[in-house]
């Protein structure tokens, strides 16, 4: 099971490779194989981690131990209402009833600012700005005084950058310079990154169709 | 046809084939390569050696098969080393299709180092609702996750008895492809306090490192090679190491694109000044 298992992901790999040198159908059957494969999954994975064990067992398993739906349904009441949002949210498909769906969808919303508004305050802004707020003279180290004046032109500047209520001219347009500078070096980071990043995808593959396929390295 | 203007008709697939005979050759030829241990990931390994044996620590799944290659060696490079000191892990995600990797990357782990399942380690599983679930552990494990993966009630899971929420763990380490980890760190670190270190893949990495600079994360693995330098403080060599001399064969290929780029771009805007 597991040497078929392995050559059928190394073709798969190959497949997917295969679109480097042209578009063609074997490279068009592994996406579809990918995205529907993928789908598949997660339905059947929510329907057995949450769905079933969540929603639906609660009511069965009361069923089977009392003989009773009446009893089963009013000792589990409160599942109707998620499951009734959740039917609900599946509305969005009719089109003269979707707008029922937003209930569900104001409900999510709700949560979400609710949860996020405060957790953005003082997990994010907060922090963030306290670690700005560094000594820009720390005696008997130099390095770290520097560190400390680097990161303070660099936040204002990128600050003064991002500024539009005013002309970017003479100490703001200096700054604001300054500031451009600093995202430069940020993109060029993000840009190395990803560089790594990809390479190191690649290599996974490889090293996989060298050592569990062909078994040509270990 | 002059070199540059050949240079600049370059069929892209040539350079395809150079990126794959540049990482491949490295491969093959079975290279080794010592990597230097950068601070964030040498404090991720602190962080988890100074704990006590028995304490617990909460590892999530954030991620899929399509970053693995990256996120993977991280995952097994931290269980060997907390199963190595004796560590409780509690296992879960917020990516339903990146679990079960998690789940074939642990089960492996706990087989090499003679682990038991319900005593030294649980998978929990997975639950829609990021920031939900994160909060509501912070109040109790249980009313998220009644039962494990299994569908076995955690009060009948010997490891489980006295955890009850983020006080009872001591660091969480978060295998990282998306914002999840942001999430862990302002719904959680924020607000119950919980230490955490994230493994993250390299794309992500140097938007993290604001929070390692804040002091949100004790410390930061990033992408391959920071699962290298992982395995090197473990001695326990993976593919994060073996695949560090093509990583360096691999980018030494695109700087030198990148600099026949730019010599290209220049000599042709000199011709047509």
């Amino acid at each position: 099971m597991t040497l078929l298992g392995t050559w059928i992901a190394a073709f798969l790999t190959l497949a997917i490779f295969s679109f480097l040198y042209k578009d063609n159908p074997v490279y068009k059957f592994a996406e579809h194989l990918y995205v529907g494969v993928s789908a598949g999954y997660m339905v059947i994975y929510v329907w057995a981690t949450d769905v079933r064990p969540l929603l639906l067992d609660p009511f069965v398993q009361t069923h089977l131990q009392t003989r009773s739906w009446a009893i089963s349904f009013s000792q589990h009441a409160s599942l109707f209402i998620p499951a009734t949002l959740g039917v609900v949210m599946l509305l969005r498909t009719f089109p003269k009833i979707s707008w029922v769906s937003r209930w569900p969808i104001s409900f999510l919303v709700g949560i979400g600012a609710g949860l996020a508004i405060t957790a953005d305050v003082q997990g994010y802004l907060f922090p963030q700005v306290q670690a700005t707020l560094v000594p820009l003279w720390v005696g008997g180290s130099v390095l770290t005084t520097f560190n400390n004046i680097l990161l303070f032109v660099g936040v204002v500047g990128t600050l003064a950058y991002f500024y539009f209520s005013r002309e970017h001219k003479g100490f703001l347009g200096g700054l604001s310079r300054i500031g451009v500078l600093f995202i430069m070096v940020a993109f060029g980071a993000s840009f190395g990154y990803t560089v790594m990043a990809r390479i190191s995808l690649l290599i996974g593959r490889i090293h996989f169709l060298f050592a569990d396929w062909l078994h040509v390295v270990h | 046809m002059s070199w540059l203007a050949k240079l600049e008709k370059i069929d892209r697939r040539w350079i395809f084939l150079g990126v794959a005979l540049v990482v491949s050759a490295p491969l093959l030829l079975g290279l080794h390569s010592k990597v230097d241990i950068t601070p964030p990931v040498k404090n991720t390994y602190e962080a988890i050696d100074r704990l006590p044996p028995g304490s617990v620590i909460m590892v999530s799944i954030d991620y899929d098969a399509s970053t693995m290659p990256e996120n993977q060696p991280m995952l097994l490079a931290v269980l060997r080393h907390a199963f190595q000191k004796n560590l409780k892990i509690i296992l879960m995600g917020h990516w339903p299709l990146g679990l079960p990797v998690g789940t074939l990357g642990l089960d492996q782990v706990a087989r090499e180092m003679h682990k038991t399942y319900g005593t030294d380690y649980v998978n929990l599983g997975f639950r829609p609702g990021t920031a939900a679930v994160m909060v509501n552990l912070g109040t109790e494990i249980r009313n998220v996750f009644p039962s494990d993966y299994r569908r076995v009630l955690l009060d009948s899971i010997p490891m489980m008895r006295g955890v009850h929420n983020y006080n009872d763990i001591r660091l969480l380490v978060g295998i990282e492809a998306g914002d999840t980890y942001e999430f862990w760190i302002i719904y959680v670190q924020a607000r119950f306090g919980l230490k955490m270190a994230m493994g993250t893949t390299a794309v992500m990495a140097p938007t993290a490192y604001k929070y390692l600079q804040s002091g949100q994360l004790v410390g930061l693995i990033g992408g391959l090679k920071g699962a290298a330098e992982y395995e090197s403080l473990i001695a326990h060599p993976g593919i994060g190491l073996a695949g560090m001399p093509a990583q360096s064969a691999g980018h030494l290929l695109i700087i030198l694109f990148i600099i026949l780029g730019n010599i290209g771009y220049f000599l042709s805007r000199r011709k047509k000044a």
